[in-house]
């Protein structure tokens, strides 16, 4: 097997198990959405499905959180994502209050309650 | 259709570039130029070249999918284990595409216009997309969307530069707090958009729903999660209809 010692490998590496997998659901969703209109009832249960994932993945992000994110009590990383969305409520809605306000809460709380 | 709307261009460029700039306008920039810097840190962490880790932002375009391919390669899983990984954490980006594509699709679309938005479909294009596309032309639709993906995706592949150069340097908890941005700005950014009651519930019910699937061990959590929040949202909003 000389190519997985060629200076390529990684790069094939990246395809094979980086690309592929991922790209997959892009090109199947291209495929399915041929045969759906914008205006349908179809469409409307896609999109509510599409934000219903991507809560799933977010409320799995703070549960189970990845690398030093996980170095911050659950408790703080709650509050802090709780505040945040007070914080764009209280801005008209502002995502940049939001995600300002979040971020401020999880610092502070990260110095004032390290591991518990 | 509306006779006029809030947003057009006089030529296709115009539209690419209106969507470049509205990208920067927006809080995703900073956000993605944020996790990328995380990213590219990553990588450097676990030895991957930089050409690798910036080619890992072009072709794959997916955060999460980025931070699971480089943590599990760097610390030697086999590459099938890596490859259903991936794949699962993918999953998202069909109903994604699913709900874009009818949005870009006018009378005239060849098919193969919507491959390279389908690329670029990632949380922060999909959002803003879905907020700003309805508000102009349908033939503008396509290279605006392709402008604003390319506009993140450059903040994205500088900051996974920087990160790269900058790994030894970075304190656990600025690298806490570059991860928290991507949960935070999904969150915030899909509740502004979320206008309808449909919407919303899904959010409520996936935020919910997500955890408790996840804490059960299921196989697929997310998958089924989104789908059980964004079925039951669909027919309270239907079973709400037909009470009018």
């Amino acid at each position: 097997m000389s190519l997985m010692t060629s200076e390529l490998w990684p790069y094939v590496v990246l395809i094979l198990v980086g690309f592929l997998p991922n790209e997959i659901w892009r090109l199947l969703g291209f495929a399915v959405a041929r045969g759906i209109d914008e205006g349908s009832e179809l469409f409307v249960w896609v999109r509510a499905v599409a934000t219903g994932v991507l809560a799933a993945v977010i409320a799995k992000l703070i549960f189970f959180a990845p690398g030093a994110l996980a170095t911050v009590p659950l408790s703080v990383r709650l509050v802090a994502m709780v505040a945040g969305f007070a914080g764009f409520i209280a801005f008209r809605r502002s995502v940049f209050a939001g995600v300002a306000t979040g971020e401020a809460v999880l610092i502070l709380g990260a110095f004032l309650l390290p591991k518990l | 259709m509306p006779d006029f709307y809030k947003m057009d261009f006089a030529t296709y460029s115009a539209a690419f570039f209106g969507g470049f700039r509205s990208a920067w306008l927006s809080v995703f920039a900073y956000v993605l130029f944020g996790t990328y810097v995380g990213i590219g840190a990553l990588a450097y962490d676990f030895n991957f070249s930089l050409t690798w880790v910036t080619l890992s932002t072009l072709v794959v375009w997916a955060g999460p999918a980025q931070v699971i391919l480089i943590s599990t390669l760097g610390g030697g899983a086999q590459l099938i284990e890596v490859a259903v990984a991936v794949g699962l954490s993918g999953v998202r980006l069909l109903p994604m595409v699913v709900s874009l594509m009818p949005l870009l699709r006018g009378p005239q679309t060849k098919s193969y216009q919507l491959l390279l938005p389908a690329h670029f479909t990632a949380v922060s294009m999909w959002v803003e997309s879905m907020r700003l596309a309805p508000l102009m032309p349908v033939e503008r639709r396509i290279p605006f969307c392709n402008g604003i993906a390319f506009g993140y995706m450059t903040s994205a592949m500088i900051a996974t530069v920087i990160g790269y150069y900058l790994a030894a340097q970075l304190p656990d908890l600025l690298t806490a707090a570059l991860l928290f941005l991507t949960p935070m700005s999904f969150l915030v950014s899909i509740a502004r958009n979320s206008s309808m009651l449909v919407d919303r519930l899904a959010l409520v019910l996936g935020l919910v729903l997500g955890p408790v699937l996840a804490y059960r061990n299921i196989e697929l959590d997310v998958m089924w999660a989104g789908i059980a929040a964004g079925t039951i949202a669909y027919v309270a909003h239907r079973i709400r209809e037909s009470l009018r």
